[in-house]
């Protein structure tokens, strides 16, 4: 068993159905026959702006949304059957981090509501096992254990990222998928999710799924990336290929538009952004 | 926008369908024979069994809907036996009088009451916001029938003013001065409830509205502040404003009821009011269809009013 | 450092103010619980109450002014004591009320939980019922509803809450939709909820405020409306009597004896009154928008308090000169300051960066530069701000607004709830150049259209007249530029103008506002998280943390060899293209103490 997630061909499309009055309603494209696995222990990175369907990939691995065609297996089983035998199966292999960590937290429950979740309806355990498990994912994040008694509202964006973090790790799942996990953050605090990811993988043996529109992170933790334009994967290769020698004109648009600190100052020529085509004729 | 206003007619076709079988449904709920009701003393077995037969009762259910239905739009809506004569003379010659009352009273608290909500935001916290908040409380907690009775007492009783009660006077009435005398009191009353309803939700919509980002764009651009509230954040409350009239609308011709009681207007609400009392069921079907639909095209309206105003409604 | 952060809360929580003591906060609420609590009690403790039977007639004894000896109210045309009458009425006027509003509320609520929750077919079958009730006029269908019962108060009270679950069953579906898109939602599903347990669980518990709310701003109207039935005959029976029944009996009495039926009337609106102040206090308390005095209405230009006199403008090269800035916010009686002591100057045709993270205050600089923080809670307590050798702050209203826009121009964050969803946007720039210069429509439209192509919009002519949201968000910031454009403005002021764009986009936005920049010699003051966007188009940059800049200079240079211990470390953590895994070492140390 050496890949973590496959998809094949996957597809979806929102919308298009026929509405009260006849006539079809307008269809988004929004994911078109995309293929790719995820390797076991790997970091896979896919790429995209805004409307390219890399958020709808993500939510159709974990559930949240039905594929309309293609097949996914996640940990060498079948998605429909793996589905079958019920959340809880499901919720063990593979798991998910929100964007917005603040609005992945029920605001009317405490952090330990929130964590006990997990435990008790993935996992099974009893109310003993429970507490110990809770102390030990908030130091596996890194937050101090009087977080439990606490609310949402009550910690900034990082911290309320790393408790989602943790109640990912709660279900003990070996998968996971991050979408964009620090978009919304800060730099100096994304730094330190990205390390504390960094950390978790290792320590916990995890592959991740990580979903992002920043260039920049992706290549500081990702072993392969791929590139997501407008509902199709353009381009898939190792990091260091795909950032050295883009093959597709649209991954040379997006490096040549990521905005650099140039810190060494190396001259980078003007034409790099102008020379590319008119491919984002949305602008 | 004839697209919109197409789609948006299609749609009011089914409302109006199920409206038809609720009032259809609810009337031959009825606990009670219609032919006792109309037969009276003279309900003899056999005079009940003819009574049924003409008026096609002793058919199944649906199919006196459909037969009910067929003669509605064809412009028959039964006869009142208790006021013996057609229905549709009735309820258009009382329609027109309710229409009056609650078109006045419409006009009255969608004037005043948009003037005093947005007033009272613009002056936030100052007095003319306290006095209008609080006659605004007011307002909405009196009861519109006893404010009918008080009005009468001052108006009609103390100060000899105002008519109390009718629509003309009896001896010499009947021209659009009179009228408007006999308007004043419950158009009104009518009316206050309302105004209370519609000033406290564009206090508060423009209020939502002046917090807005591009509120704050009109005020960088540099617009002076009567621009600012009149041309942008006004139009952007009058899009959550337009919906609060409709509903107004509703509210006004069912307050009709109280109103037209109380200040014996010859209108819709009164006469429903008798026709439960004396189990006139053709009647209270006929005249309750037609406010219904009446609202239902109001609704309507005001939808496309709506959608004027935001082209992002349109879609 | 996260321990810091966590325990500072604790602070928070226990200075904010509990729900009662906030509601007993509000004159007007405390009234209404005082009104209704007395009310309350006398109604419930009519059985033991000194007065006499309510349905005892006595004819001889009938119609007795007020005062009358024995009978306080008097009585009625039956020679019933109006007091107790009065007192059984509103008994039963505020269980039937109550009572039709838990029923109105539980049915309602449920339907709108459901129907927000489940969507699709569900919500349109459930929802089109709605609409099916709410196509009556609301008293028309109480009075249908009675018709088919009966008249009589249980009917009524059955009348009045099923007219009433539209509303209940609208407002709770309306949040509920809202909620159910929320992302904990998603996440109690992945941690195994089942869709039941979640409606319950973690939806309910959001929603219970506002079905709270609409309990209370609704449980007066509902009394209204029992009361008005049973005046109507249609409700209360005789001898049973509620306070519309009485009000009912005694308008036949009106001329001869007012009292029989004004009486039950005042108390009808003292019931209802009460409750109306108490409901607008309780929404006020759970609403948390108007908690945090969100909806105040902010004034034109930002309130100026400050701590001291302003020092007289210094001549100087600069076209904007920022001396000791500080803007504060009002928290409920302190003043918190957002901006500290921000100190600056921007020459003629300068690009300068202001970059902070979230809450350093750089878009409040921004704002107050030309006094449009909003105010309540903003305002700015000390400082100067020269523009022209002129402070903006001793300025008339009138004064400042003709520097918006003209002298200086903003572009604003997010384009689509910064310009105008009704206006179509050749008239908002249009509005731009006329607010400040004397032209015809044509030609201000001419000069839109001109504008447009300026800032690179194709077939300018024709989307001229599209209304923002039939824009891209790119075309939506070029409209945006457009307008600062307007009046050939020395100074544009650039709050985040591409944070809300995908890379591609901002790339060609900042292209486009660094060549407008050099063409017309214009200034340029640009806020900012993005490092990258600062290198890239920025001379000189400025470093916010907290309020405060901690250190200023060239770009180039500072990027190069940051100063400040925090500027350090802000550069650090910025990832770059081409550093690869590299990177996660090299910050790896910087966060190394802050570990258990």
């Amino acid at each position: 068993m050496s890949n973590a997630i496959v998809v094949k061909d996957l597809v979806k499309t929102f919308g298009g159905k026929r509405s009260l009055f006849g006539g079809t309603g307008h269809a988004v494209h929004a994911v078109k026959g995309v293929s790719f696995e995820l390797k076991q222990n790997e970091t896979l990175a896919i790429v995209g702006e805004s409307g390219s369907g890399k958020s709808t990939i993500a939510r159709m691995l974990v559930g949240l949304e039905t594929p309309t065609s293609g097949t996914i297996a996640i940990g060498g089983q079948d998605y429909a059957e793996l589905h079958a035998k019920g959340s809880r199966e499901f919720g063990q292999m593979i798991q998910y981090v929100f964007q917005d960590p603040v609005a992945s937290l029920n605001p009317r429950k405490t952090i330990d509501t929130i964590l006990d979740v997990p435990l008790k309806l993935l996992r099974g355990y009893d109310s003993e096992k429970r507490k110990a498990r809770k102390r030990e994912l908030l130091d596996a994040v890194q937050m101090p254990s009087d977080t439990l008694e606490r609310y949402p509202h009550e910690f900034s964006g990082g911290q309320a990222q790393r408790i989602a973090i943790a109640r990912a790790l709660a279900a003990e799942a070996k998968i996971m998928v991050l979408d964009e996990p620090v978009s919304a953050l800060d730099v100096s605090v994304q730094a330190q999710v990205l390390l504390l990811l960094d950390d978790l993988k290792r320590e916990f043996d995890l592959s991740y799924l990580f979903i992002s529109h920043d260039l920049a992170v992706v290549e500081s933790v990702s072993d392969r990336v791929a590139v997501m334009y407008l509902g199709e994967m353009v381009e898939l290769d190792t990091a260091e290929k795909l950032f050295a020698a883009p093959g597709h004109e649209y991954t040379r648009e997006l490096i040549a538009s990521a905005p650099r600190l140039e810190r060494e100052r190396q001259s980078r020529p003007e034409t790099d952004r102008r020379g590319t085509t008119e491919l984002s004729s949305r602008a | 926008m004839g697209g919109y206003i197409l789609k948006r007619l299609a749609y009011a076709v089914p409302v109006i369908i199920g409206l038809s079988i609720i009032v259809f449904g609810i009337m031959a709920a009825i606990p009670g024979s219609t032919a006792l009701a109309i037969l009276g003393s003279f309900a003899t077995p056999e005079n009940v069994e003819r009574v049924n037969r003409e008026l096609g009762l002793d058919l199944p259910i649906w199919q006196q809907y459909f037969v009910w239905v067929g003669n509605i739009l064809q412009g028959d809506f039964g006869h009142s036996y208790i006021l013996r004569r057609p229905v549709l003379d009735e309820i258009l010659e009382r329609f027109s009088a309710t229409l009056i009352l609650a078109g006045a009273s419409l006009i009255l608290c969608s004037i005043f009451g948009i003037l005093a909500g947005v007033v009272s935001a613009v002056r936030q916290f100052g007095w003319t916001d306290r006095i209008v908040t609080f006659f605004v409380l007011i307002g909405i907690s009196t009861p519109a029938f006893w404010l009918g009775l008080l009005f009468i007492l001052i108006f009609a009783v103390q100060l000899r003013v105002l008519p109390a009660s009718g629509m003309y006077a009896v001896y010499g009435g009947g021209d659009l001065p009179d009228l408007l005398r006999h308007l004043i009191l419950p158009a009104v009353t009518l009316a206050i409830v309302a105004t209370g309803v519609i000033a406290r939700l564009t206090r508060a919509a423009m209020l939502e509205v002046l917090r807005q980002d591009y509120v704050r764009t009109a005020r960088a651009k540099g617009l002076d502040e009567r621009k600012v509230i009149y041309r942008h954040a006004f139009k952007a409350a009058l899009v959550s404003i337009i919906p609060v009239i409709g509903i107004q609308a509703g509210f006004v011709m069912g307050g009709a009821v109280y109103i037209e009681t109380v200040f014996q207007w010859p209108g819709i609400g009164a006469m429903l009011v008798n026709a439960i009392s004396t189990r006139d069921i053709i009647l209270v079907q006929g005249g309750v269809l037609l406010v219904a639909t009446t609202y239902v095209l109001i609704n309507l309206l005001t939808d496309v009013a709506q959608a004027l105003l935001d082209p992002r409604l349109k879609t | 450092m996260t321990q810091a952060l966590a325990t500072t809360s604790t602070s928070v929580s226990t200075a904010r103010l509990s729900s009662w003591s906030l509601l007993l906060n509000n004159r007007l609420a405390t009234a209404g619980l005082i009104i209704l609590t007395v009310i309350g009690a006398i109604a419930l403790l009519a059985p033991w109450l000194p007065i006499p039977n309510p349905n005892t007639t006595l004819p001889a004894n009938r119609l007795q002014p007020i005062l009358s000896d024995g009978h306080l109210l008097g009585t009625d045309h039956l020679g019933r004591d109006i007091l107790s009458r009065l007192i059984w009425g509103s008994r039963v006027s505020i269980a039937v009320g109550v009572s039709a509003t838990l029923i109105a509320a539980l049915v309602g609520s449920l339907i709108g939980l459901v129907s927000g929750y489940a969507r699709g077919t569900t919500d349109n079958v459930l929802m089109r019922g709605i609409d099916m009730i709410m196509a009556f006029p609301y008293i028309l269908l109480a009075l249908a509803i009675v018709a088919v019962l009966g008249p009589g108060l249980l009917n009524a009270l059955y009348a009045i809450a099923i007219v009433n679950i539209p509303f209940f069953a609208r407002n709770v579906r309306g949040i509920t939709v809202g909620l159910a898109s929320r992302e904990f939602v998603d996440a109690a599903r992945l941690s195994g909820k089942t869709h039941a347990a979640i409606l319950f669980t973690e939806v309910l518990p959001n929603v219970l405020p506002v079905i709270v709310i609409t309990m209370s701003t609704t449980v007066g109207w509902m009394i209204l409306e029992t009361a008005g039935l049973s005046f109507l005959g249609l409700g209360a029976q005789p001898p049973q009597a509620d306070l519309g029944s009485m009000l009912g009996e005694g308008r036949r009495l009106l001329f001869t004896a007012p009292h029989v039926s004004i009486i039950p009337g005042l108390m009808i609106f003292a019931l209802v009154m009460s409750i109306n102040l108490l409901g607008d206090g309780v929404r006020d308390v759970l609403d948390p928008r108007l908690r945090a005095g969100d909806l105040t209405r902010p004034l034109s230009v930002t309130r100026v308090k400050r701590k001291t006199a302003p020092a007289p403008v210094e001549a100087s090269d600069a076209i904007l000169d920022v001396r000791g800035l500080e803007t504060s916010f009002q928290r409920g009686r302190a003043t918190v300051p957002a901006v500290k002591g921000v100190s600056f100057a921007l020459r003629k045709g300068e690009c300068m960066g202001l970059i902070g993270e979230s809450g350093s205050g750089k878009s409040v600089t921004a704002l107050s530069l030309l006094g449009l923080v909003a105010s309540p809670p903003g305002v700015i307590t000390d400082g100067t701000v020269a523009i022209e050798g002129e402070d903006v702050f001793s300025r008339s209203e009138t004064g400042i607004r003709a520097l918006r826009g003209a002298k200086v121009a903003y572009v604003f964050q997010d384009p689509l709830t910064t310009l105008h969803p009704l206006y179509r946007v050749g008239e908002q720039i249009a509005e731009a150049i006329t607010a400040h210069q004397r032209i015809g429509k044509g030609e201000a439209r001419a000069r839109a259209i001109a504008l447009m192509e300026q800032v690179g919009i194709r077939d300018a002519k024709d989307r001229v007249d599209a209304y923002p949201h039939e824009m891209s968000g790119g075309q939506r910031q070029r409209i945006g530029i457009a307008m600062a454009l307007a009046n050939d403005p020395d100074i544009i002021i650039a709050d985040e103008p591409t944070t809300a764009l995908d890379v591609t986009v901002q790339a060609k936005i900042l292209d486009l506002l660094q060549n407008l920049r050099k063409e017309r010699g214009m200034a340029l003051l640009l806020i900012t998280h993005d490092f990258g966007v600062v290198a890239q188009v920025c001379d000189r940059v400025a470093v916010m943390k907290d309020g405060e800049i901690v250190e200023a200079g060239e770009t180039a240079e500072l990027l190069r060899a940051p100063q400040h211990p925090y500027t350090q470390k802000l550069i650090a953590c910025v990832p770059e293209l081409g550093q690869g895994k590299a990177f996660l070492e090299t910050v790896r140390p910087l966060f190394a103490e802050g570990k258990p």
